[in-house]
């Protein structure tokens, strides 16, 4: 009998011995010593320096590249512009390719124009100045609602909107459309006492990455291609990579580095198929590393929202219907992922009648990529806006609110899933039960709660677990660990094996050590890759088995495994001390050879996350600066492998959203140059500006996982932004609508506050 | 353009390389020395991926030129551990999962032994303010605060 990934089901009697507890994780220690290998750490022999020339314009017809005297110049070994890429029919590829390197037009401030090799830092920068370019600059469009003006200026002329009926006549920038729709929105909207409609806007924000992208290419006389860099999927990459250079996928080899944070943000290339032109011209290694400059001009963002939420409730507090309006700013090219958020908006709510539409619109900014729950929080700020005014309009505490209103096992969700068992009441139950909700507050102080959803992903996984003839065990995993995958694997790996988690030793192999792997994305790889090591260890727990009774001659069915050894399954098999797992390996040559498990899985039954944070403000009412005081994150994980990993991302999402919040954003000039491209100036939240991030980790397992889990990743950032607005309501008086609530303008709301106090 | 001829000491040990006017410390660290474990976020100061200990001195390394690290005694990451001995940083670092992805961790680490140097029994507060200058942005700073808190505590108990 065969065990396959249906075999792998959440037993609540089993008694964990190593699943729960902290272990030090296998890459710690290389990561506090320096050692760990990250994107920009890796020499080759002969290596040269590539360096990117960027548009200075945020829209321009490129007339022509002259590379001539770039190319003359002492210490130049390549140089590449559009004319180095294959041509690629309209769609995906092409976009991606065009990304990477501008071909008719640049669309943004920071696009790729040509890029040399050179054998210094020095010659290559040299080099790009002689570079001659001739721009015919367009009219440009940054924000999302400005572009959709009839009078924007458009980026593609022969864009036709797509899920439009009828699309537009004439050009447009609107990308394409996709509503969603359940029940009748009309009747519920009619049954409500109360409806509330308010429009809100969110900025695109950088997802921050402290490690700047960088890679190593090199491309060999016989056509094959070593990829080293830093990436969320390194499988990925490969397949994108061999359809935007036309080369068999076979021949690409990507090698992951450690990854320096990624948050979705290095789950698509930039200079990647640069460095490999490059290389293949030069005949040599190509490194090319990223500046924060061309990080923030040229990476990322997240996309930037206008939306307009509608909700109607009745006045016992039962939410009645739900509509919503969405607009992404993408960019130039797709790539926004906008249709999670009206999936994703209000789904945890027991509503019946929804509509959701959201619309992609292109733009002269950077080609947008994922970041935690893609285009999810940025909706849920709005969303769980509405919610607070409705809390406030009948004097219903929030969580009682939303608890009224709370999905559950059985709801039929707005993109066709049934939950099963899910966590939000048990999370809603033990914020309202946290110490932190019923604090008293301070003068200028106010509290706010929001609440936000995830799907949590699964998706192709493979895994290899091989046991070593001294009984310990090595790993073989597919993914790059962005935070704490690698140890929960082990740990998983462990507790199968019945042996101390040090005993089991992981690696990440590059792409031609395993199957596809799906990029490390949307919170599925502990999860995923959870499930393929379990079966993996099960499978070798199968040959084990299957040897002892080999060694024992007895039959396979007399012999169980258990904590770690293969014993008699009962007294009437034979009096047999029991075998190790290292006593079986010592005899694996005569019992059949190596042992071995692995497994290739589409990962299914990723178990919905679910999460409340509480958050308390000081309004600096003379400045309108905003100071965190208090920050609990609730969150159901379905079953916390390693506590310390599980309480990071909670942690660390939740500090993202208060960055988006208060402070990030970017600024462009009139010409629609950022103007902030770099720390300094684009300002993510340091030490001082934030407190302790308090974390009650909820555990409601996920029937469908061996040990229970549910994805963590995306949740904690999900709510953020919409409890910070909440608890400058709780201060001031008026529910900020736009981010970032910096403090001009909260400064402006308190004023409004005021005006509305004296007139009322 | 001619390259200078520069010997340093890093971490004990002498090193001798060639360097361009324009190359920064943490450009000689990594890619003339290949000392890597000294970080590039930003390369202008911002974020402290590159601190490193210059003649006792907390400095970027990137806003520092190679040349100028003639004569000097430089400490990097490399440098913290003895033998196969842990400093308590690094060890309080693996024991809160104060290191996420592990970027920004060579930085903070050198930072903040260096707040350690100076003062021995720092508040929160005092550990967030001397860390502000190193981003991270995995971690929310919540582990690395207590990770720091904890070595501090060891190493005192330990001068006790
Ligand atoms: S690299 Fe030196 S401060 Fe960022
Ligand atoms: S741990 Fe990733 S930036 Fe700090």
């Amino acid at each position: 009998m065969t065990i396959t990934q249906d075999d792998l089901r959440f037993d609540p009697d089993r008694k964990l011995k190593v699943v729960g507890t902290t272990p030090i994780k296998p890459d710690g220690v290389d990561k506090v010593t320096g050692r760990a290998k990250f994107g920009a750490d890796t020499h080759l022999p002969g290596m040269l320096v590539g360096k990117v020339l960027r548009s200075p314009h945020a829209h321009a017809i490129i007339k022509s590249i002259d590379t001539s005297s770039a190319a003359a110049l002492a210490g130049v070994k390549a140089v590449v512009t559009r004319d180095d890429f294959p041509e690629l029919p309209p769609g995906e590829f092409r976009d991606i390719s065009s990304n990477c390197m501008a071909r008719e037009k640049a669309f943004y401030d920071g696009h790729a124009v040509a890029a040399v090799a050179a054998t210094s830092e020095r010659i290559a920068k040299k080099a790009l100045k002689l570079i001659e370019v001739d721009y015919q600059v367009l009219p440009h469009v940054i924000d999302v609602m400005d572009a959709i003006k009839p009078d924007a200026p458009i980026l593609f002329e022969d864009m036709v909107t797509k899920g439009m009926d009828p699309a537009p006549d004439g050009p447009t920038n609107i990308l394409q459309r996709k509503e969603f729709t359940m029940g009748d929105v009309d009747a519920g909207f009619a049954e409500a006492d109360i409806i509330v409609e308010r429009e809100f806007d969110t900025k695109p924000m950088h997802q921050g990455y402290i490690e700047p992208q960088a890679c190593v290419a090199n491309f060999t006389e016989d056509g094959q291609t070593e990829l080293w860099c830093c990436t969320q999927g390194h499988f990925v990459f490969r397949t994108r990579l061999a359809a935007v250079l036309k080369m068999d996928i076979s021949r690409i080899r990507v090698t992951q580095s450690e990854l320096g944070g990624g948050f979705g943000g290095k789950t698509m290339f930039y200079a990647e198929p640069v460095a490999i032109l490059l290389s293949r011209k030069a005949n040599r290694p190509v490194k090319i590393t990223l500046t924060r400059n061309e990080v923030l001009r040229a990476t990322g963002p997240v996309a930037g929202t206008h939306s307009r939420i509608k909700m109607g409730m009745t006045k016992d507090g039962r939410f009645t219907a739900a509509e919503a309006e969405l607009y992404f700013q993408t960019g130039p090219f797709t790539g926004s992922a906008f249709a999670n958020a009206p999936q994703a908006m209000f789904t945890r709510y027991d509503l019946q009648n929804i509509r959701a539409v959201g619309y992609e619109v292109v733009s002269n900014r950077p080609k947008v990529n994922a970041f935690r729950a893609p285009c999810v929080p940025q909706v849920v700020f709005g969303v769980e806006g509405v919610i607070h005014e409705l809390a406030r309009k009948i004097g219903m505490d929030p969580i009682d609110l939303r608890l009224k209103n709370a999905a559950t096992e059985g709801y039929k969700t707005i993109y066709g899933a049934t939950f099963g068992p899910i966590g939000y009441v048990e999370t809603l139950e033990a914020a309202k039960a946290h110490p932190h909700y019923t604090a008293p507050l301070g003068p200028d102080q106010g509290r706010g709660i929001a609440t936000g959803f995830w799907f949590n992903r699964g998706g192709e996984t493979t895994a290899s677990l091989n046991i070593t003839p001294d009984g310990t065990v090595t790993l073989l995993l597919g993914n790059p660990d962005v935070a704490g995958s690698r140890v929960s694997i082990c740990m998983m790996a462990a507790e199968e094996l019945g042996i101390p988690v040090d005993k089991v030793r992981p690696i990440i192999g590059d792409t031609s050590t395993l199957g596809f792997n799906r990029v490390t994305a949307g919170s599925r790889v502990t999860f995923s890759a959870g499930m393929a090591i379990v079966l993996s260890a099960r499978k070798a727990i199968e040959t084990l088995c299957q040897r002892a009774a080999m060694m024992w001659d007895v039959p396979e069915d007399g012999v169980v495994f258990e904590d770690g050894h293969v014993r008699p399954a009962s007294s009437n098999v034979g009096d047999f001390e029991p075998l190790s797992i290292a006593d079986i390996a010592k005899k694996a040559t005569e019992t059949g050879g190596p042992i071995a498990g692995h497994a290739e899985i589409v990962a299914e039954g990723a178990g919905p996350g679910f999460g409340c944070h509480i958050v308390d403000v000081e309004v600096d009412k003379e400045t309108g600066a905003v100071k965190i005081l208090r920050y609990t994150v609730v969150e159901d994980a379905g079953k916390a492998i390693h506590p310390h990993q599980v309480e990071g991302q909670y942690q660390g999402g939740a500090v993202q959203g208060i960055g988006w919040a208060l402070n990030e954003e970017y600024i462009y000039d009139k010409d629609g140059r950022m103007e902030n491209a770099g720390f300094l100036d684009y300002r993510i939240p340091v030490a001082s500006d934030v407190p302790m991030i308090d974390t009650v980790i909820v555990e409601v397992p996920n029937p469908l996982h061996p040990y229970g889990l549910r994805g963590v990743g995306e949740v904690p950032l999900v709510p953020t932004m919409a409890a910070i607005a909440n608890a400058i309501d709780d201060a001031i008086g008026i529910r900020p609508r736009s981010l970032p609530m910096s403090p001009p303008k909260v400064l402006k709301l308190i004023e409004e506050a005021e005006m509305s106090r004296d007139q009322a | 353009m001619a390259r200078s001829h520069v010997t340093t000491t890093v971490n004990g040990d002498e090193y001798e390389f060639l360097c361009d006017a324009e190359q920064t410390l943490l450009d000689v660290l990594r890619d003339e020395l290949f000392l890597t474990g000294t970080k590039e976020g930003c390369a202008t100061g911002d974020c402290g991926a590159c601190s490193v200990m210059l003649d006792g001195r907390l400095v970027c390394a990137c806003l520092v030129l190679g040349v100028e690290a003639a004569g000097k005694l430089i400490e990097t990451i490399e440098g913290l551990a003895h033998g196969d001995e842990l400093h308590p940083l690094q060890q309080k670092f693996l024991e809160h999962n104060g290191a996420q992805c592990g970027i920004c961790t060579p930085g903070t680490l050198i930072a903040a032994k260096a707040l350690l140097a100076v003062n021995p029994d720092p508040s929160e507060t005092e550990i967030r303010y001397w860390l502000a200058g190193n981003l991270c942005r995995c971690t929310g700073y919540d582990k690395i605060i207590r990770a720091v808190m904890a070595a501090a505590e060891e190493m005192r108990e330990g001068r006790s």
